[in-house]
């Protein structure tokens, strides 16, 4: 008998003028020791569905039909006084939001003990046993120390563990997981999933996964409930899910995802609407009015879960149009489109020059030297004393020819965000130049500053806190023409509206407040800023992070095709490597202020030769399930260390396999097959590089694969390893000499 | 690599749910779904003003607020009575024929009364209201937004004037200087600019690094423009929020001075002066001297108060709007 068995499960929640239909039969099972993961997009009712398991609905909320049978009793109709020994007793939940679900002013200890002291009526004293156990066991160092502890003096992923802890104190059957790694970096977000997968097995537990991340699914669910907008989609185990998806929905989401057409240069699918309101209950397919293959019966009949009929038991799906045939496999998509990468390069474009006709001198574009940005750290408050720096940027040196898309990855306090501020001019450089074709970017003058902002424009992060709310749309776009004085005022409407059309938003657009526009419009119009004053440059920092996938399709596309349309180039700022891949010709990978590798993007990717690329790429989940099974366990162990204190030479030693003594002594320069030897080849502006001409694929040799690292990895990948498998020896072919060769560890993987 | 749905949860939702789990009853099926640019385009003002008047108890005290003001200035119109010349014989009569609320002891009208004392009280909490929001609104941003130094430097101003009790200040500048009603003004509005100032640069603050003020850098805009065009509108909302506050703790202001009997000399009055003439007869229970004028402060107060709240709301709900 299954552990868990929801069905039909429907919650409303009442507000002061409607009801909202959160969840309309939804039915699943969770069997004990398998992990269940939840999936589907914002608003599509994940956190409901965790909230009705346990009975903790927002206010206004109600269970108004179906059962949830959890180890034989129906907790719907529980009492409350049993509801609550069951909460933490036997279903364990982890929040979403781990910044507020610990109690700042509570020590650690007590915190991670009150789960003992409700249900096993343990006193405190007799709790610190077990909670020091438990403490170990999700790998917290130092126990005792940090059971005296305060939240706010652990890191994000140390917070994670505690809230992890207090969930499985009490040996829950269940485990509720809502959304266990977001905002964590994906180093530390491959170790917690790590962590749960292992007490996963020790406590025989079973375990709920709720995400919105399919590779993270892939990777660990058994199997998979995708929902939408409160109705669960289909459902099946994994692999059958990833291989044969039969809902239009799941198809589409697939098709959304970047890494099925990278390195292809094709138009990523984007689901086009929104999802809908929920005000009513549905009474057909919910999908129906976004679906490409909708008939009319999916606008009138709501489609029940049925079984798929294929080997999978488990699964079933409710849609009337499934897919019948299986989904191509990634390389199956890029087999069969080798060349388009180049091609989308060498298409014929009718562009829109930037302010400045830029000459196809082979000049670079954009070239820093040497970059360094420090941020001072000051004690007291009435006479400051500089008691340290904060190493944001140190010593980076990176060129971006004409044309190209240069994307520039790395973890969060990497300095990639400094980077692109700096480029911009939002900060000033402690050290080391900007040039832009050559001329130092101004930084004193009035005049000449504000001439030098024409070439180079800015897209936020966060759409939201970019658009002054206060302002009309067509303010908002009206405003860099108004500051650089560009033509008259009948002009800058003319501008507006032609601004807004190239980047697919309606007329009318122009009279709302940013308000009143979702996530993907609010970037868009961020975007149509940025190309208000035709730049050369665009800087993008993170512009697609905070954006659903289909949305983030829809994005992405707009910025590809402008960059065909207008000989735009873009510094691509963002810790997603699989959006970075689809976009970028360059990938750039930041560490701790350093550049640590940099080459075209496939290069890169496919024979990553610097081991903290290497650990990036094996701990970002990819939606496909035997690849995630079998990657390496390793990962990058550890956290990042403090920018105000370094570590001496090479700033990744602290977390690398292959650290040796000169790594601590000698830092590493950024040059083509890494070691450390101390000619002068060292410095990229003498490397000759960036003179790409007409950008593009960088498999003509524009930029070189360089790294710095005095033991590079030589073989990379999969790919490389079974490249060299077939062909012989390694296929760099340089003799190293120093240091074991850095095996993948990848078993018996090969085909691929 | 990664093959997110979603990136970290998104700062608005794509669809209606988590507004709803967000638990913000009222306005939030008023809107359609964000994206969907349905109905007429709808100003900010005209949002405020929509939550405004779904406050019931905001527009009582806005109704009230303008009952009195029609009471003190167009009152005297309608029922007009003698405020100059005393009439001892009718001194201190109760309520009765020709006298709806008695008289005082110099033989003037009670209600006449209350409606001369409105008149000094509302100019003076309305003009010294004014006159304190913008000197701090102005000083309060430019240290905002500079910063460093200069910031230093005004607001250590502020912090020292705001050391001293304000009422003893008052009581010492109006004792140097005889109180007509332009002095009262200038000397209530001296003091009342500080806690505008203090707000303003807080915001001010804040503002000052959000993303959209920095994009005012990116495009090669001045600070100034900044502040004017970027910062001072966003800080409005607060800044009017907190004016009415302050026509609040004016018109309490200028009635301790007139209880103290340091306020406007006679034959005008204001509430304060009735109150503290009042209650010299006490023990004589002549309540008609009391009770009448301590309502109308507190009651003007208490309304210009529900008033303040309201806008508070209706401000910070438009900045909510996701």
């Amino acid at each position: 008998m299954a552990l868990l068995e929801v069905s039909g499960l429907t919650t409303d929640i009442r507000l002061s003028r409607s009801v909202v239909h959160a969840l309309s039969d939804v039915s699943f099972t969770v069997d004990a020791g398998e992990t269940v993961g939840l999936v589907g997009e914002s608003g599509c009712g994940k956190t409901m569905t965790a909230m009705s398991i346990e009975r903790l609905l927002p206010p206004g909320g109600h269970i108004t039909g179906g059962h949830v049978r959890f180890d034989g009793r129906d907790l719907v109709a529980l009492p409350e006084r049993s509801m609550q020994a069951i909460r933490g007793g036997e279903i364990g939940m982890i929040f979403q939001d781990r910044m507020t679900s610990l109690n700042p002013v509570q020590l650690i200890g007590e915190q991670v003990a009150e789960p003992l002291v409700l249900h096993r009526g343990m006193t405190r004293a007799r709790a610190r046993e077990p909670v020091l156990e438990m403490l170990r066991l999700v790998g917290i160092p130092h126990p005792e120390q940090r059971m005296d502890s305060y939240p706010h003096q652990l890191s994000g992923g140390q917070r994670q563990r505690v809230m992890i802890a207090m969930a499985l104190i009490c040996r829950p059957k269940l485990l509720i997981a809502d959304e266990p790694t977001t905002a964590l970096d994906v180093t530390v977000q491959k170790q917690i999933l790590e962590l749960v997968d292992r007490l996963r097995a020790e406590l025989g537990m079973a375990v709920i996964l709720i995400t919105h991340d399919l590779g993270v699914i892939a990777g660990r669910a058994d199997r998979v409930v995708v929902m939408y907008a409160g109705t669960v989609a289909e459902t099946a185990a994994t692999q059958t899910l990833f291989a044969e998806p039969r809902h239009r929905y799941t198809e589409a989401l697939f098709e959304a995802l970047p890494e099925r057409a990278a390195g292809t240069g094709e138009k990523l699918y984007s689901i086009p609407g929104l999802p809908p309101d929920l005000i009513e209950a549905p009474h057909a397919c919910p999908f129906a009015p976004r679906c490409r293959f909708a008939v009319d019966r999916c606008r009138t009949q709501l489609p029940v879960l049925e079984s798929a009929g294929d080997g999978d038991v488990t699964h079933r799906f409710a849609c009337f149009v499934p897919r019948t045939e299986p989904l191509p496999s990634p390389e199956e998509i890029v087999a069969a489109r080798p060349a388009a990468q180049a091609e989308a390069s060498s298409d014929s474009r009718e562009w829109v020059a930037p302010t400045r006709f830029i000459p196809d001198d082979g000049v670079p574009l954009l070239s820093l030297d040497r970059l360094v940005k420090d941020f001072p750290v000051t004690r007291g408050g009435l006479l400051r004393r500089t008691v340290g720096a904060v190493s944001a940027v140190a010593g980076a040196t990176l060129q971006i020819a004409r044309g190209q898309t240069v994307g520039l990855v790395g973890e969060s306090g990497c300095g990639k965000t400094t980077l692109g501020r700096l480029v911009v001019g939002l900060e000033l450089p402690t050290d080391g130049r900007i040039l832009f074709r050559g001329r130092p970017l101004a930084h004193r003058h009035r005049r000449d500053l504000r001439e030098d902002r024409r070439n180079v424009q800015f897209m936020f992060q966060d759409a939201y806190a970019s658009l002054d709310p206060r302002m009309r749309v067509r303010a908002i776009l009206r405003e860099p023409l108004e500051i650089q004085h560009v033509g008259t005022a009948r002009d800058r409407d003319r501008r507006v509206d032609e601004l807004l059309e190239d980047v697919g938003l309606p007329r009318r657009a122009a009279e709302r407040y940013p308000h009143e526009f979702s996530g993907g419009q609010r970037q868009r119009i961020g975007l149509a800023r940025a190309l208000a004053l035709q730049p050369a440059l665009i800087v993008a920092d993170e512009p697609v992070s905070a954006l659903d996938v289909s949305i983030q399709a829809q994005v992405l596309n707009l910025m590809k095709q402008l960059q065909r349309e207008r000989e735009l180039t873009y510094l691509f700022i963002s810790h997603d490597l699989s959006v970075v891949r689809y976009l970028s010709d360059i990938i750039a990978v930041m560490y701790l202020g350093k550049v640590v590798e940099i080459g075209p993007a496939a290069e890169v990717y496919a024979a990553a030769q610097h081991h903290y690329t290497r650990g990036l790429i094996d701990a970002i989940p990819i939606a496909d399930p035997a690849a995630e099974r079998a990657k390496a366990k390793l990962g990058v162990s550890g956290e990042l260390p403090s920018a105000m204190d370094p570590p001496s030479g090479c700033r990744f030693r602290t977390r690398c396999p292959m650290a040796q003594e000169i790594c601590a002594q000698v830092e590493p320069v950024l040059r083509v097959g890494g070691g450390s030897d101390q000619d002068a080849a060292g410095t990229m502006p003498d490397v000759g590089v960036g003179v790409g001409v007409g950008g593009g694929a960088g498999a003509g040799g524009a930029v070189p694969h360089m790294v710095a690292c005095h033991f590079p990895l030589v073989t990379g990948t999969f790919a490389a390893a079974a490249a060299a498998a077939a062909s012989g020896p390694a296929p760099t072919g340089r003799p190293r000499g120093m240091g074991p060769v850095h095996t993948t560890g990848r078993g018996e993987r090969d085909g691929r | 690599m990664t093959t997110q749905l979603g990136g970290p949860p998104p700062v608005e939702p794509a669809g209606g749910m988590d507004a709803a789990v967000g638990a913000f009853a009222a306005p939030a099926d008023s809107l359609p779904a964000p994206g969907t640019l349905e109905g007429r385009p709808k100003s900010l003002f005209r949002l405020g003003f929509e939550v405004f008047v779904q406050n019931r108890l905001a527009i009582v005290g806005l109704v009230v607020v303008a009952l009195a003001i029609l009471f003190c200035f167009v009152g005297p119109l309608i029922y007009p009575t003698d405020q100059v010349t005393v009439d001892l014989t009718s001194a201190n009569l109760p309520p009765g024929s020709g006298h709806p609320l008695g008289t005082d002891g110099s033989g003037y009208d009670v209600v006449g009364r209350l409606m001369v004392g409105g008149q000094t009280s509302l100019i003076v909490g309305l003009a010294a209201a004014a006159i304190a929001t913008v000197v701090g609104t102005v000083w309060g941003a430019i240290a905002g937004f500079f910063g460093g130094v200069v910031d230093g430097i005004m607001m250590r101003i502020v912090d020292a004037i705001l050391a001293i009790p304000i009422l003893f200040l008052l009581l010492f500048l109006v004792t140097i200087v005889r109180p007509s009603l332009p002095v009262m003004i200038f000397v209530i509005g001296l003091t009342a600019w500080l806690v505008p100032a203090r707000l303003v640069r807080g915001e001010s603050l804040t503002l000052r690094v959000r993303e959209y003020v920095q994009a005012v850098r990116v495009m090669g805009g001045s600070s100034w423009r900044s502040v004017t065009r970027h910062i001072m509108p966003n800080v409005i909302g607060t800044v009017i929020v907190n004016a009415t506050f302050q026509v609040a703790d004016a018109i309490l202001l200028v009635a301790y001075l007139g209880y103290l009997g340091l306020g406007i000399s006679p034959p005008a009055t204001d509430w304060g002066a009735m109150l503290s003439n009042g209650t010299q007869y006490v023990f004589l229970n002549y309540w008609w001297l009391i009770y009448p004028a301590g309502f109308a402060i507190i009651i003007v107060v208490v309304a210009v108060n529900l008033v303040g709240d309201g806008l508070r709301d209706s401000v910070e709900v438009r900045l909510q709007r996701r």
